[in-house]
């Protein structure tokens, strides 16, 4: 089976080593026998709702994103589209911001955003850097640990309706404060947890890689052939006690 | 000296000495430390002795090995102060000020992160500014944040010093446009341009307007000969260049050095193209405190390596190369040396503390790839080991040629088993782990520590 990505500003979007995310998705795509067919969507080109089964925002430093913030809240419309109708999406760090409502700066104006998460991001004075630890819950009464790296300025905060993605154990997540970390809508999620996330994170990879294939399929989201993992379960174990150990401290 | 600033540098001797007896690690930051906090202006004081004044170094990528290189140059004609251990932080200059009584010319690398603080206290003579890669985001910052303290610190330069920049760094090369003294150097020979921008290469867009520049020729990152095409900002001419360049993989390389003062060969046996701009950028600073073309020739000659930068150690009837890996374009360069002939063994080594850079999600961003099918076996070790061997595998490394040995020593040994006689074992650490493995190969005495056996 052909799983369509589309990959949002690759040249623009990619500070955080995102091609191991799409790399790490299409190898363990090719394990159970399908293909990732990535298609890089670049500024002045359409979202077209159906025509992926993933969308994948990365993060880019300040300068690239405001290149490109315009031309992404303008697609705002056409992204809400795909993931209404099914489309799953992983969008980390400057993506996941600019996914939401805006980017509000610290003197007040509001860079609009395309709408998809319920959150706004406030520019803050301080970097949050670190490693961070979450507890997630993507399927009721299954709960997986999520270990990466953040490192943000914004301050993202949830409408009170939105689902965040997890539950900070060590680290600052999206505001420093609220304890939440990410957001979730359906098959989207955005999170500022780089590092790559994928890699160490497989179970995440697999659930993203089910949720496309649902799409792709018209179906319920298979279920995947687990692999060995040994050395991810290794590098999971190394990346969490370094968030026990280091994480960050409000 | 004051009365005050005497007896602190003589404490701060003291317990050099002690540092070093305790073989606490070279002892080049610790008496820096202690009188860095007693004083801070003792560094202006310290740095206003030097009759021959100060020249600044800095740059993401080759501060250590320009410096070192340029000292070659210099260190015929001037006793130096010079921080040679690659200790970059104020508190390391003021070590090398402290420790150098006689020095007449302070020759100094300095972190990305300190030059604003360096130039205002030892107001040099010389400031060489060499690149800006994506380096270390979780310490640093963005690329632009660096580049915006730089644009902030060269504004403030006196008048009387010389600015040196590569110009093949668009976002250098429009540093002090307005400024007399300045020397602008660069590679130019489009025989070893990339056929692409490599993957994470930064400064693509155009520093003017934003748009992507095109290249005529891009030799390292986004380093090279570039040109808006929408608002024509272009490379400036080159005061100081690299031409006819050969190189020759691990062997070294050869190229025409053409200065305002004329035209020599440099002969350098260190590899890379990367080299080559160091070799440029420590030829400028020399070139700008009177050495002549034919003294840069000499020195850069004599030149072996810098400290862990590329060093070949024996070991029984083996070799050990290591070749010092901290960021995308740093590693992409180190990989690039390979082009004409892979190693059948590497032993790569990626630790996460400070000094490594705790986020290690730049691996993802070396390209590895082109490397992979060709090398017969990778140990990866170091405290993200795990991490590196996936980086391996999802690049395309078969497993069964991966060994995850976390244990330095452990892989070291492992490393060593799986060359042959006579050839070498190529290591690529990062930073720490090239100290741990210095020290392990200390212990078994093969290598002299580095504050009584660095090369002047």
């Amino acid at each position: 089976m052909k799983i369509r990505v589309g990959h949002l500003y690759p040249d623009y979007l990619n500070i955080y080593a995102d091609r191991g995310n799409i790399a790490v998705l299409a190898r363990r795509a090719a394990l159970r026998g399908h293909e990732l067919v990535v298609e890089p969507i670049g500024l002045g080109e359409r979202v077209s709702p159906g025509a992926h089964d993933l969308l994948y925002v990365g993060g880019g430093q300040d300068r690239e994103q405001m290149l490109i913030a315009p031309d992404l809240a303008a697609k705002g419309a056409e992204i809400r589209a795909a993931v209404a109708e099914g489309t799953a999406v992983l969008a980390v760090c400057g993506g996941y911001q600019l996914l939401g409502r805006g980017y509000r700066s610290r003197d007040g104006l509001l860079m609009p955003g395309a709408g998809l998460f319920a959150h706004e991001t406030v520019a803050g004075s301080t970097r949050m850097i670190g490693d961070v630890l979450l507890e997630c819950e993507l399927d009721p009464g299954a709960p997986r640990a999520l270990a990466g790296f953040e490192n943000h300025a914004g301050r993202t905060v949830l409408d009170p309706d939105a689902t965040p993605l997890g539950r900070v154990v060590h680290g600052f997540g999206n505001d420093g404060r609220s304890g939440f970390e990410g957001c979730r809508l359906g098959r989207a999620i955005g999170t500022y947890l780089h590092g790559p996330l994928l890699p160490r994170n497989p179970w995440l990879a697999d659930w993203l890689l089910a949720q496309a294939l649902g799409h792709a399929q018209s179906a319920d989201p298979p279920r995947l052939e687990p692999l060995l993992d040994e050395l991810e379960a290794e590098a999971l174990r190394v990346a969490a006690g370094r968030a026990r150990a280091r994480g960050g401290r409000r | 000296m004051g009365a005050r600033l005497a007896l602190e540098t003589i404490a701060a001797r003291a317990i050099g000495a002690v540092s070093r007896a305790a073989r606490r690690g070279g002892g080049t930051t610790l008496p820096g430390k202690l009188l860095w906090k007693l004083d801070p202006a003792s560094v202006d004081a310290l740095a206003a002795r030097l009759p021959s004044g100060v020249a600044l170094v800095s740059a993401t990528n080759g501060k250590t090995t320009t410096t070192a290189m340029a000292a070659k140059i210099l260190g015929q004609e001037h006793r130096l102060a010079w921080n040679r251990a690659g200790a970059n932080l104020l508190s390391g200059l003021a070590s090398s000020l402290v420790s150098s009584r006689k020095a007449e010319l302070g020759l100094f690398e300095v972190d990305e992160g300190a030059l604003p603080e360096a130039i205002r206290r030892t107001r040099p003579r010389v400031v060489s500014l060499a690149n800006l890669f994506r380096d270390q985001l979780d310490r640093y910052g963005e690329l632009e944040l660096v580049a915006e303290r730089w644009r902030t610190a060269v504004d403030g330069l006196s008048e009387s010093t010389t600015l040196i920049v590569n110009a093949d760094d668009p976002v250098l090369a429009v540093l002090g446009q307005e400024r007399e003294r300045m020397l602008r150097f660069g590679i130019d020979d489009p025989r070893h341009a990339r056929a692409a921008l490599q993957h994470a290469a930064d400064s693509k867009y155009c520093v003017r307007c934003g748009q992507p520049y095109v290249y005529a020729a891009a030799y390292v990152g986004h380093l090279g000969d570039y040109r808006c095409p929408a608002c024509g900002h272009e490379r400036p001419s080159l005061d100081v260049a690299a031409r006819e360049i050969e190189v020759g993989g691990l062997r070294g390389s050869r190229f025409r050095l053409d200065t305002p003062h004329g035209s020599t060969i440099i002969e350098l046996s260190l590899p890379g193209l990367y080299n080559v701009y160091n070799a440029v950028a420590a030829a400028s600073v020399a070139l700008s405190l009177g050495s002549s073309p034919a003294a840069i020739a000499r020195g850069l000659a004599d030149f072996s390596a810098a400290f862990g930068r590329f060093e070949r150690i024996p070991v029984g009837a083996k070799a050990i190369v290591v070749l010092l890996i901290k960021n995308p374009a740093g590693a992409n360069e180190a990989l690039r040396i390979f082009e004409t002939g892979v190693p059948p063994v590497l032993l790569i080594a990626l630790n996460d503390a400070i000094a490594d850079g705790q986020d290690v999600s730049w691996i993802w961003d070396v390209d590895f790839e082109p490397l992979l099918p060709h090398v017969g076996r990778i140990v990866a070790s170091g405290d993200r080991a795990a991490e590196l061997g996936l980086r391996l595998v999802y690049g395309g490394l078969p497993e069964d040629r991966l060994e995850v040995v976390p244990s330095l020593e452990g892989a070291l040994d492992r490393g060593l088993d799986l060359v042959d006689a006579g050839t070498e074992l190529v290591i690529l650490p990062t930073y720490t782990a090239m100290l741990a493995l210095r020290a392990v190969l200390t212990g078994r005495g093969f290598v002299q520590p580095y504050w009584d056996g660095a090369t002047p």
